[in-house]
């Protein structure tokens, strides 16, 4: 099934106090169906990221589509309303990045169950939403002490632990993954490959910039190569 | 093009820089998915004061149920005014505004800026709750804290006294005020607890609508992520609408879930809360958020 089509994409930054657009790629095309796994590669600046941003609608594409089929109906993610664009974000379309956002006072287990709950499957129950939190965090290797503590005080590892469980927690239809194994060591990096060979059997459809994509070799189903200036 | 079997696309180069006029503005579509109206809506808000000054020219508000919205800008740029508009204190001297509650109402439809005073007082007790930056704005200093919360239910028409304690204690135990001082004024707490007395009040009515006006602004740094943490929470756990003002992007990025940038009186920029602070599209949002420590 038809999970994304991406039809002219072009994303340019408009440099204000410069007068200045400086551009990152344009007219671009690809599909992508349910269960598949399309690798995102080129130098770095080239745009990769930004590819995935513009996705996720964290960045404004500046031109083209990007159709996305929802479980309500087909919607053009680069032209869509924002209250649509935060309705998609919390049960159908999720970003993983190398980064935790830490919250204070907000512990680990906390930050792993709280989409959980908000997505429709668990909505309310929050104990069976932390028991799932938990079997993530144990899957990607943080030690059970850890789970009521806050990730502010965590190592990079650890908290890129907490932010990969904390995002892939949820089954989304659409995945967008921009360089998780940052900062990972090898079982981390191994638990997330496994994660993510579970859920493309599931059906998410996945696309991803990976640093060492020697990682995820036996997931890639086709390439996206940005080239640059 | 289909990209199956391990087939390669290749992007061409992208155009060489060129100095040039800047991209056109990116309109977007009405929405789709989502099919419920905005809980909050107003349209066409302008205020002046005397003959010179315009607070506020000419400003749409749109927020949905259980969403945060947040207003942004510089000190002068008409966000409190556009607060105290929505709070019914001050009439503008134009724009429409209203409410569409999920129950039929008497207020559906109706555009709550010509509604008689006592009509006005009813929808600031129970659909709107305001948390002030200035505490003694909003609560009376030297009566309990308790006595503060309760007073909203008394005006609600509450009388048991039993009743009343016990909503009083349930509202500063969801804004996290530790109850053992529930009965102490306000003026002998610190600025963190008289922001959840105040929160607390607000909330007591159960509004589906609270505004919130710099509500961590002047207090100490620790003291303010605990309280925006208890915003987070409460916001989480009730799926209550919040419009909340401030000059902060650290405090908009952590509680926004899409945000107003306004200067001079005008909407600059509007988005989701991650796209206007990590993509602004505006020179002056550009400005705003680069300069953020």
């Amino acid at each position: 099934m038809n999970i994304l089509t991406v039809q002219n994409l072009s994303k340019q930054f408009a440099i204000h106090h410069l007068n200045r657009q400086v551009h990152a790629f344009s007219d671009l095309n690809f599909t992508l169906e349910a269960g598949q796994f399309l690798l995102v590669s080129g130098p770095n600046g080239v745009g990769k990221s930004t590819l995935l941003r513009c996705l996720y609608r964290t960045y404004l594409p500046s031109g083209g589509q990007a159709w996305f089929n929802s479980t309500h109906g087909r919607i053009d993610l680069a032209h869509a309303a924002d209250v649509d664009i935060i309705h998609l974000r919390r049960d159908e379309i999720g970003h993983v990045t190398q980064f935790l956002h830490p919250r204070p006072r907000v512990s680990a287990l906390e930050l792993v169950a709280e989409p959980l709950e908000a997505a429709h499957a668990l909505k309310g129950q929050a104990q069976q939403a932390q028991h799932e939190a938990g079997a993530l965090l144990q899957s990607f290797g943080l030690k059970p002490e850890l789970w009521p503590a806050y990730p502010t005080t965590f190592s990079g590892g650890e908290q890129q632990k907490v932010n990969l469980a904390r995002a892939l927690a949820h089954r989304h239809r659409l995945l967008l993954l921009d360089e998780p194994t940052a900062s990972l060591d090898a079982q981390a990096r191994a638990a997330l490959v496994q994660r993510l060979r579970e859920l493309k059997a599931q059906g998410v459809a996945m696309i991803g910039v990976f640093h060492h994509p020697e990682d995820v070799r036996e997931l890639i189903d086709g390439e996206i190569r940005l080239t640059g200036v | 093009m289909v990209i199956l079997n391990k087939e390669t696309t290749v992007v061409p180069a992208s155009e060489p820089r060129r100095p040039s006029s800047l991209p056109s503005p990116i309109f977007l579509n009405s929405p789709q998915l989502v099919t419920t109206p905005p809980l909050l809506e107003v349209r066409g808000l302008v205020k002046r004061y005397g003959k010179t000054v315009v607070a506020v020219d000419g400003v749409d508000v749109l927020a949905y149920p259980g969403e945060v919205l947040g207003i942004v800008g510089e000190s002068g740029s008409g966000k409190s005014t556009v607060l105290r508009l929505l709070n019914l204190e001050e009439l503008p001297d134009s724009g429409r505004y209203q409410l569409n509650l999920p129950k039929r109402s008497s207020l559906s439809g109706v555009d709550l800026f010509t509604l008689e005073r006592y009509a006005k007082r009813e929808v600031r007790t129970f659909q709107i709750g305001i948390v002030y930056q200035n505490p003694h704005l909003g609560l009376r200093m030297r009566n309990t804290s308790s006595g503060n919360v309760a007073e909203r239910l008394i005006v609600a028409g509450e009388r048991n006294y039993g009743i009343l304690r016990e909503a009083a204690k349930q509202s500063l135990d969801a804004s996290e005020f530790p109850l053992s001082r529930m009965d102490d004024p306000p003026y002998q707490l610190s600025g963190g607890m008289q922001q959840r007395v105040q929160l607390a009040k607000a909330i007591a009515l159960k509004p589906p609508l609270l505004l919130l006006d710099e509500p961590t602004t002047g207090l100490d740094v620790s003291v303010q992520a605990l309280v925006l943490d208890t915003l987070k929470r409460l916001q989480r756990e009730s799926g209550i609408t919040m419009v909340i003002v401030s000059h902060d992007l650290g405090v908009i990025r952590m509680l926004a879930d899409r945000v107003m940038v306004m200067r001079h009186g005008r909407v600059v920029e509007q988005g989701l809360t991650d796209q206007v602070l990590e993509d602004p599209q505006d020179a002056y949002t550009q400005q705003l958020v680069h300069a953020k420590l």
